[in-house]
């Protein structure tokens, strides 16, 4: 089976830190991918380098077979991926609906859409709630409450039911569930499998074991700015992938 | 397994309803600073009506009178189109130190290509928009691609666009006599028309078309939006989706092509064009002064249009109201340092996200 999404040979500098080199990448159709690495291996930059984030400065990355250069995460939108960023990118001043629709408002039917360009914030807003009643987040009171309002917890669980939501080809969490409480990541984790039945894969960043032992179907092992080497939760215990990752036990050839 | 292991599965039988709270507690200030917090404008607007208030009490209907309140409006014309310009800058959290320079600068653009190449008035007022938008683009491109501080190309702008408005005019004036003998086009907007004892002019009737045209621009637009979450933070708008190169050159090229405007409303309300009109100078510090007390966050992302109007119409109540009690003129000056400060403590409270 071909990878729906692969990179290449991915180089990332910073002035003198590299913090992508020569990574290698493969989702595959319908799986989701959990990438695991110690702080600073480099996760956040390769998933941001395949997100239009940060373009990398050598490297190639196939979206279903054709080469893609991604100049803004703009571009990965259109193409389908949507992304989780760790530091969740959103505007604080602004509403949870406005947020959720950032970049892809919808407007009122008509000429107050075409010509007046009007924005239809009761459909924006019945959306964005649903969308969180899907995800439990029931302590938002209010859907036109400014994020800054907001919990980071209820924050991050926004921008995942926004990316969710969206996502049509590949969606891409980084650490989703860092800051939530106990209900919340386990609903997280229930999203993360409706979002794959509905046929979309996803890549998961998670410093959590146990949840990547529960969710994956594979495991990518990310040490210093590469991929280590890729294992089956079936095949390896929690320990044996902590080893792997920090680099206490030799890693497996066959990837 | 044993049971610590399985603490997230009672999660499935947990309450789903949206929460709710009871908000009686809250008391009078707190809700007055909920008000506040989703309407910011609305404390330029108290201040206003009270000012109004405070002087019809004191003048009588010397200045409470059709007649007077309309004067306010015509005086305060072109720093409320220049405020509006200024108010879409600081909104994307920058500062525009040329905008008076511009209005200037369009104006006699206006006046010369009427004047001394024969372009049809029309023309010439068509030509000197599109300049304010090209000027606006250059400062636009160089702070969103350049990264420059805007602060600083819009303090060099002020500079080039001045030295240019004089080497350009040979610092001559445009006497009003011969626009309206030859160009009566170009004093347009200082047409004036009565409804009941006030007097309004196509100058005002513009600005407040322009408020109330950027106000829903930027409320229920997706350009408005756009324009706020690159206010509030660049890089989560633009993780988010928000294409922010083209939003900051659309805001910057915009209030070029509103500060132009500002300068035909000059050549309407003073009938002349002159290079060296003291809006060239203190046009951007008036146009900071009612954007401020209109409520708006130096840092971005939040305050309104209309409250920057609100803010220009305070400027001028002031001003009327106490020429009229025949105070001292460095009393509105110093009332107006206290309302700038007074402003930015009250935005501070406001951005409080708990009172
Ligand atoms: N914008 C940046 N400028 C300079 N260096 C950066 C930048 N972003 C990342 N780096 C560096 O690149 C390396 C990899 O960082 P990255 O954020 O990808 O790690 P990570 O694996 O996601 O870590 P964590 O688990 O802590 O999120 C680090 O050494 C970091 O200092
Ligand atoms: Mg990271």
């Amino acid at each position: 089976m071909e990878p729906i999404l692969k990179a290449r040979g991915l180089v990332k500098r910073y002035g003198k830190v590299t913090a992508i080199d020569q990574a290698d990448f493969d989702l595959m159709p319908g799986e989701i991918l959990a990438v695991i690495g110690d702080n600073g291996a480099g996760k956040s930059s390769m998933i941001k380098a395949v997100s239009g984030a940060v373009v990398p400065d050598a490297g190639k990355i196939w979206l279903e077979g054709r080469e893609i250069n991604f100049r803004s995460p703009i571009d990965a939108r259109e193409a389908g991926i949507e992304t989780v960023y760790q530091q969740l990118a959103m505007s604080p001043a602004l509403s949870i609906a406005d947020n959720m629709f950032m970049g892809r408002e919808l407007r009122k039917p008509g000429v107050r859409g075409s010509l007046l360009r009007q924005l239809d914030k009761p459909a924006m807003q019945a959306f964005a709630r649903q969308k969180l009643n899907d995800l439990g987040l029931s302590t938002i009171q209010n859907i036109n409450q400014a994020v800054e309002s907001l919990s980071g917890g209820q924050r991050q669980g926004v921008a995942v039911a926004r990316a969710a939501a969206f996502g049509s080809k590949v969606v891409i969490l980084d650490e989703p569930t860092a800051a939530l409480g106990v209900k919340e990541s386990r609903k997280v984790l229930e999203l993360i499998q409706d979002v794959r039945a509905r046929g979309i894969p996803i890549i998961l960043i998670s410093h959590n074991m146990p949840h990547v032992f529960e969710i994956a179907d594979r495991i990518h092992v990310h040490r210093l700015g590469k991929r280590l080497c890729v294992i089956d939760p079936k095949d390896y215990t929690m320990s044996d992938a902590v080893a792997f990752m920090t680099g206490a036990i030799e890693a497996p050839k066959a990837a | 397994m044993s049971q610590t292991d399985n603490y997230e599965s009672v999660v499935s039988s947990a309450d789903s309803k949206i929460a709710t709270f009871d908000e009686s507690g809250k008391g009078f200030v707190g809700r007055f600073h909920d008000v506040l917090h989703k309407t910011p404008s609305m404390v330029p607007l108290i201040v206003l009506l009270a000012s109004i208030l405070i002087f019809g009490l004191a003048l009588g209907s010397r200045f409470f009178s059709p007649f007077a309140l309309t004067l306010i409006l015509q005086q305060v014309q072109i720093v409320g189109v220049l405020a509006a310009a200024q108010t879409l800058i600081i909104l994307t959290a920058g500062i525009d130190l040329s905008v008076g320079a511009i209005a200037v600068l369009c104006s006699v653009v206006m006046g010369k290509l009427t004047f001394d190449y024969g372009v049809p008035p029309a023309l010439s007022v068509l030509l000197g928009l599109i300049a304010g938008t090209g000027i606006g683009g250059i400062s636009g491109w160089l702070v969103s691609r350049l990264k420059l501080p805007p602060f600083i190309v819009t303090l060099g702008m002020w500079q080039i666009v001045l030295a240019v408005n004089y080497l350009l005019s040979a610092n001559e004036t445009i006497r009003a006599q011969d626009i309206e003998a030859e160009a009566r086009f170009l004093q347009f907007l200082g047409v004036k028309f009565s409804v009941a004892g006030a007097t309004f002019n196509l100058g005002v009737v513009l600005m407040i078309a322009l408020v109330f045209i950027l106000a829903y621009a930027l409320r229920s637009t997706a350009w408005g939006r756009h324009v706020y979450a690159v206010g509030d933070d660049p890089e989560a708008a633009a993780l988010s989706g928000v294409n922010v190169h083209r939003t900051f050159m659309s805001v910057y090229m915009l209030t070029g092509f509103i500060c132009a405007l500002a300068g035909w409303v000059m050549i309407g309300r003073f009938g002349s064009v002159s290079p060296s009109a003291t809006t060239g100078v203190i046009g951007n510090i008036q146009a900071i002064t009612a954007v401020v007390i209109g409520g708006v966050s130096l840092f971005g992302g939040r305050g309104s249009i209309v409250g920057a109007f609100f803010g220009a119409l305070i400027v001028g109540v002031f001003e009327l109201g106490l020429r009229m009690a025949g105070a001292n003129p460095q009393w509105t000056f110093l009332l107006i340092g206290v309302l700038i400060i007074g402003a930015v403590a009250v935005d501070q409270w406001i951005r409080k996200v708990s009172a």
